[in-house]
């Protein structure tokens, strides 16, 4: 009983038989691989810059965990094939509430991690109410959204605000050593990496996606209603409420994202989070989701995200001083990431791509397919 | 094959006046936003309808709003093009814009950066200027067509480039040109009374709408964006569609930067055209057109972008900053979309249908 409950959970037949799964893994493969080169590259041209240091490799965690936040709110919603682009003015504003509220010590700094949340949530519910029940475009609701938030900072404050509350900075400096992963500095002490109290966070709550995507049923009813909303309907998933979820979490990763935010960079500025909706959807994109819905990994999100900051940090080190060149580079690689994608996925629909599987994916791949069709 | 056609053709005049009736019905309430709009304005500000000429410009509310929307309308009308074929938005406008006037301002001052003397003829350099843009607009085009990615993903990469490309046109420079014959397509052309942007606009306007009525292009693009698989059955290239769709939306912006810098005397690759991709957008929405692609209209998208522009000029007049803009924008907005969404106007429509019939009930 428990067996045929599995077989027929809603959105599992329907990604083997769009090939999503295959589609899914090589795109994911094809990003790990591309990771793992670049780092290997940058270690070998770049022997003076640390990158064998355990401690580089843990600081782009650290330096990008309101990203990775703000990436996976994104995944998820490209998954149900909408879009949110307020998630970098959301940012914004989450920044510059918690400064104005910490301003002259008027409020203990716990009250920002409930005040950031629940913004997150208001812009997710909103959002998500309008486009899920009033079935208005995604674009267009997030794009006020994103001018809303934009204004609202703004409106609170258009001159920048330092944080300078004593328990924030301390969330904001500390850092948790992990003392088995150390390198021999030159003068014998030891450049123990260490992990920021937003990476942790951003970490666990990565866990807790990858979890919910792969085993829940709200999960596996993202992936349906993005890969074919109206058979997802007649499976009897509600897509409305699917949707009106899918970007209620969204918009509290956002709020969670800009708290994240505010603890890497301390500060409420006008122009902060300028832009990083396009930063949260082009490493989604590498990541292997597909805006066209049904197709995307959390774990890929995160590969997305890391391959960023190491194109921003490596960037510099090939001695290019102007700022204008990173933005090129990024671009030139979400380039070169898309064409690979799209000459893959257009393989795949050709069948060209079975070639590159082992057999015994294959075969498993097959008998899946009998059995969804039995079912 | 015969049958399916005659069944097609059977459908299609009982169809026809039922989609024209809604294209009209979301015309005409983009037009009341406007009418609103123009009524507040005319109640708070008395001389809304005055036109003097000073300097030998027609001046007054009604020319600045047709003024200041005309980069706006311009962008719009190839994003109707691009929403419509392909479904997906073109969100490297504001960047191709820049690296257009980039291309145009190099050529005009030369690689010794001379601001008084041309380097090369004026037109020359608009059409370099325009080439950029449509060499741009290729770029998208081939990504979207070519290798078959969602638009909004190809143009991200220009997006996100184009400025820094601009900026590298220009070697980091904010490039400057004091020649006067510079400001006649961003000014005035001495003996016309009318602003030059107003006149570049209505041109572009009619451009497109000839092109879109003449020929099939129209047509084709709405097919394409109803159902791609489909126009290609029936004998339509739609990739060549989405590649020409995009060439013209680049081009169209190659001409909104040339107009903008004009205006500016100066290019500024960080400036020019930001944030002028979302306006666009947004004009076409709220003309009623269907950001999901297929049928257009571009009156609609006229009026929706002298609508966002007549907005922002109410606002400034009503002493709101401008960097607290975006909040009202984002209220109307929301308030316009939602009254406008089929969901919602179905709700009213049971409402008062309930009304009606406990009245009925009541009566019988």
């Amino acid at each position: 009983m428990k067996d045929d409950r599995k077989t027929t959970l809603p959105g599992q037949g329907l990604w083997i038989k769009r090939k999503g799964l295959s589609n899914t893994g090589i795109l994911l493969l094809i990003t790990i691989t591309l990771f793992v080169l670049l780092y290997a590259m940058s270690l070998i041209l770049f022997k003076d810059s640390n990158f064998a240091k355990f401690s580089v490799f843990f600081n782009l965690f650290n330096n990008k965990a309101y990203l990775l936040m703000l990436a996976l709110g994104l995944t998820v919603v490209i998954i149900t094939g909408s879009i949110d682009i307020s998630v970098g003015g959301v940012t914004g504003l989450v920044s510059m509430v918690i400064a104005t509220m910490l301003m002259d010590g008027r409020t203990n700094a716990w009250w920002t991690i409930p005040v950031s949340v629940a913004i997150g949530l208001a812009f997710g519910i909103v959002q998500g109410y309008l486009i899920a029940y009033l079935e208005i475009q995604p674009f267009i609701v997030t794009l006020s959204g994103m001018f809303f938030a934009r204004g609202m900072i703004c409106v609170i404050n258009a001159s920048s605000v330092p944080i300078t509350d004593e328990q924030f900075m301390s969330w904001s400096s500390a850092k948790l050593y992990i003392p088995f992963l150390y390198n021999e500095r030159r003068n014998g002490t030891r450049d123990v990496a260490y992990l920021t109290p937003a990476a942790i966070v951003a970490i666990v709550i990565l866990i807790i996606l990858i979890i919910t995507l792969k085993k829940t049923k709200f999960g596996r009813s993202l992936y349906a209603i993005g890969g074919n909303p109206q058979s997802a309907l007649l499976m009897g998933i509600n897509v409305r409420r699917t949707r009106f979820l899918a970007h209620v979490l969204c918009g509290l990763l956002a709020g969670v994202g800009g708290f994240l935010y505010t603890l890497f960079a301390p500060s409420g500025n006008p122009g902060n989070g300028y832009g990083y909706e396009i930063d949260a959807i082009s490493s989604s994109v590498i990541g292997g989701a597909m805006l066209t819905g049904g197709i995307g990994l959390p774990i890929g999100t995160l590969f997305g995200v890391l391959i960023n900051a190491l194109i921003e940090r490596v960037v510099p080190l090939l001695g290019i001083v102007d700022a204008s060149w990173p933005r090129i580079i990024t671009s030139a690689f979400l380039f070169a990431f898309v064409v690979l994608q799209s000459v893959f996925s257009n393989a795949g629909m050709k069948g060209g791509f079975k070639l590159l599987l082992p057999g015994w994916m294959k075969g498993k791949v097959k008998m899946e397919l009998k059995e969804t069709v039995k079912s | 094959m015969n049958l399916h056609i005659s069944k097609d053709k059977s459908l299609e005049p009982a169809r026809k006046p039922f989609l024209k009736k809604l294209l009209s019905s979301r015309l005409t309430f983009s037009l009341v936003i406007l009418l609103i709009v123009v009524v507040q304005n005319i109640i708070t500000t008395p001389t809304f309808f005055r036109i003097t000429i000073t300097n030998g410009l027609i001046s007054g509310y009604i020319p600045d709003i047709l003024d200041e929307a005309s980069l706006l309308v311009i962008v719009s009308l190839g994003m109707t093009l691009v929403i419509a074929a392909t479904g997906g938005v073109d969100i490297s406008v504001g960047s191709i814009m820049a690296i257009a006037a980039s291309f145009c301002g190099l050529m005009l001052n030369g690689p010794e950066y001379r601001t008084d003397v041309y380097h090369s003829p004026y037109f020359l350099a608009l059409l370099v200027g325009l080439l950029g843009g449509a060499l741009c607009g290729a770029f998208n085009g081939f990504l979207v067509a070519g290798l078959k990615l969602q638009p909004m993903i190809a143009t991200l990469i220009l997006f996100t480039a184009g400025r820094s490309i601009a900026k590298q046109i220009t070697h980091g420079q904010t490039i400057y040109i004091m020649n006067p014959t510079f400001k006649y397509l961003g000014v005035q052309i001495p003996g016309v009374p009318v602003r030059t942007t107003i006149i570049v606009s209505f041109v572009m306007i009619l451009i497109v709408v000839l092109f879109t009525k003449l020929t099939s292009l129209g047509l084709y693009v709405q097919s394409v964006g109803i159902n791609g698989a489909s126009s290609r059955l029936v004998g339509l290239n739609a990739r060549v569609i989405k590649f020409m769709v995009f060439v013209i939306s680049g081009v169209l912006a190659g001409a909104a930067g040339l107009v903008g810098s004009s205006s500016l005397g100066s290019v500024n690759s960080g400036e020019l055209g930001l944030n002028l991709e979302m306006d666009a957008i947004l004009a076409v929405a709220l003309g009623g057109n269907l950001l999901s692609g297929g049928k257009f209209s571009i009156a609609g998208t006229v009026i929706g972008a002298y609508t966002i522009q007549a907005i922002t000029t109410t606002l400034y007049a009503m002493n709101v900053r401008a960097d607290q803009l975006n909040v009202f924008k984002a209220l109307i907005i929301i308030v316009i979309i939602v009254a406008n969404s089929d969901v919602f106007k179905e709700r009213i429509r049971k409402l008062t249908g309930k009304v009606v019939r406990k009245n009925v009930s009541v009566g019988g």
